[in-house]
């Protein structure tokens, strides 16, 4: 496969406006990723999977990581002359990256037997920012895999076919894989459908006359 | 259920008669309330439906048909199903989240947990994530000894699926039976080799944990020796048999570019005629050492999904003999893995391998602390699932239980 910065490059020149980055990866393996931006993720995508170079037709994986707010200490060393003397000063400002959620996919090529391209994309925030593009028109694969984001992750994916909760039950609040999430002290406490049936069956006993329930 | 609307006027009409119906107490009649001279009063919802409506019916959670606890509900109009959503997550216990609480290998026990039929390709796909996240090397014989269990896993998850999926026909256990004789002998050398049958906890990184006990492999080959003729059996009962054919030829048809798009893995696939084996692909391990074919289907049926996994294992048994044979000596363990206070350095790896079920990944995120900052399994089961709507449309409602049953899912893997 082509490097991802050549990819970025072609890409450039094929979807108009789209905002890319190359991410580098510490680990050993060193597979590096392609940032894309949401507004732009679908036609990105879609080059991916029809350029006849790439042929990225198969989606691995999909999944959410939540980075938190974190603190960046950055030190400048600066020469000033003191007293008559060039002194060396370290000066150690603080600031807040604030946090964000990503979706990350792993393409592949059955096609052409070549892999993983990483794809990235970012939230704005944590709250009601986070919102990126689904791929699930591009690659069917993402469907339930998005959904399982949006449910565990809180990533609100625009343009997802049926975006509902998957491995939670539906009346479920939170979002259990965000790093901060805090477990319910009582489970039980969450609303169950057991009030909508009782009220049903009240309901239905009142027009038979009775008082049964 | 015209006959269930007629059924409900027939007992309107009897209970119009002054003598009361079949028994019936003056006490009774109070409940159902008293309406003019009728003793039975219609709900305000009406209970059977006309022809030409459809019916939901949820299938599961709890029938032994969906292979645990998975629903499906359907809408159903006479017995064609018209609509079919799958419903997850009774079996959910955030497997993801446990494992970013405790160390690397703190979760290798739990990765047995996921598809508790093939606990060793669990182990091996965790295993190859940590080594591709942190750089390890494998010595020789553990790669043959990952090849061997890996091989024997898959053995019995497809035999054990053909004995699922036959029972899903109605044979009412007796091929699932003969694939459990085969499964008990090979998780008999599980038990000898790793202490445990299924939850066998056996990879490490950079290795495996026990070398083979004395006479072990005698018997593996012994095994891998008597397979074929269990195969031989099995396919004399099933492969050409009438009902076989008929129940699961053009059930349930699969596209091969509906298949990769959907990204269907493993079997499954390769009987929609998609040649994609990450044994062959990524060449994981020593994968480009054997000799062994890929089978492929060429209709996508359950028939050719059935067909791929025969003849899956018949190769299977072509890798066994060759690693059985080739077995070298030497160390098992890396040297220069560490078990305890792991740190890999931060950065991100995917590592994934060709398990019974499809393609299993580990996705893990490093922070350079003990503990993974993210850790992702990649579940076949669950994304094969992804087409059941499409493979179930217009079939009957027993049709659509073939048409799980060919899919191979376990339950702990799609709900994790």
């Amino acid at each position: 496969m082509e490097t991802l910065e050549r990819i970025r490059t072609r890409l450039e020149a094929a979807v108009a406006g789209a905002e890319l980055e190359v991410v580098a990866n510490g680990a050993v393996a060193a597979q590096g990723s392609l940032r894309v931006d949401a507004a732009h993720a679908v036609a990105v995508a879609r080059f991916l999977r029809d350029d006849a170079q790439l042929q990225l037709d198969y989606c691995s994986n999909v999944t959410g990581v939540d980075w938190l707010d974190r603190v960046v200490r950055t030190t400048v060393r600066t020469r000033r002359v003191i007293d008559g003397l060039e002194r060396e000063l370290e000066q150690t400002t603080e600031h807040t990256v604030p946090g964000y959620l990503e979706a990350v996919y792993h393409l592949y090529s059955v096609a052409l037997r070549h892999g993983p391209l990483v794809l990235r994309q970012r939230t704005a925030d944590r709250a009601d920012g986070a919102r990126v593009a689904s791929l699930t028109p591009v690659w069917r694969s993402a469907e339930f895999q998005e959904r399982e984001v949006y449910d565990l992750f809180g990533v609100v994916f625009e343009g997802h076919p049926d975006l509902r909760r998957i491995l939670m039950w539906d009346e479920f609040r939170d979002h259990p894989m965000r790093k901060d999430y805090v477990e319910p002290d009582d489970y039980e406490y969450e609303p169950t459908p057991h009030d909508e049936v009782l009220a049903k069956a009240r309901r239905h006993y009142a027009g038979a006359g009775g008082d049964r329930a | 259920m015209r006959a269930q609307a007629g059924d409900l006027e027939m007992r309107g009409a009897f209970a119009a008669e002054p003598h009361g119906g079949g028994g019936r107490s003056a006490g009774s009649d109070a409940g159902w309330g008293a309406g003019a001279g009728h003793e039975w009063v219609r709900p305000a919802e009406p209970v059977g439906r006309l022809e030409g409506e459809w019916l939901e019916v949820a299938m599961g959670p709890h029938h032994p048909s969906t292979h645990g606890v998975f629903r499906m509900n359907v809408a159903l109009e006479g017995e064609r199903i018209r609509k079919l959503k799958p419903v997850f997550g009774y079996l959910h216990r955030n497997h993801e989240k446990i494992a970013e609480g405790t160390t690397y290998l703190g979760s290798m026990p739990y990765t047995d947990r996921l598809d508790y039929f093939c606990s060793l390709t669990n182990n091996w796909a965790y295993a190859l994530a940590v080594e591709t996240l942190a750089g390890l090397g494998v010595p020789e014989r553990a790669e043959y000894l990952r090849v061997i269990t890996g091989e024997l896993t898959r053995l019995l998850n497809h035999a054990c699926l053909v004995g699922f999926l036959l029972h899903d026909m109605g044979t009412m256990g007796t091929p699932l039976m003969y694939a459990f004789r085969e499964r008990e002998k090979i998780l008999d050398l599980f038990e000898a080799l790793t202490g445990a049958r299924m939850m066998c906890n056996y990879l490490r990184f950079g290795g495996c944990r026990v070398d083979v006990p004395a006479g072990w492999l005698a018997g593996a080959q012994r095994v891998v020796d008597e397979f074929p003729r269990f195969l031989d059996e099995f396919e004399n009962l099933l492969t050409t048999n009438e009902i076989v054919l008929a129940r699961s030829q053009g059930v349930g048809v699969l596209s091969g570019a509906l298949a990769v798009n959907a990204g269907i893995t493993g079997p499954m696939l390769r009987a929609s005629g998609v040649n994609y084996d990450l044994r062959k692909v990524d060449r994981y391990g020593i994968y480009d050492r054997f000799n062994f074919r890929v089978p492929l289907g060429e209709h996508g049926d359950v028939y050719d999904r059935y067909m791929v996994r025969i003849l899956e294992m018949r190769e299977s048994v072509k890798i066994l003999a060759q690693a059985l044979k080739d077995l070298p000596p030497g160390p098992i363990l890396d040297p220069k893995s560490k078990l305890r206070g792991f740190r890999p350095r931060a950065g991100e790896a995917y590592g994934r391998i060709e398990a019974p079920k499809g393609e299993l990944g580990f996705y893990l995120i490093s922070d350079g602390s003990v503990r993974p900052y993210r850790y992702r399994v990649r579940p076949p089961s669950l994304i094969n699932l992804t087409v059941l709507e499409e493979l179930c449309l217009g079939h009957t409602v027993a049709d659509a239980v073939i048409v799980l049953g060919s899919v191979d899912i376990v339950l702990g893997e799609v709900d994790r």
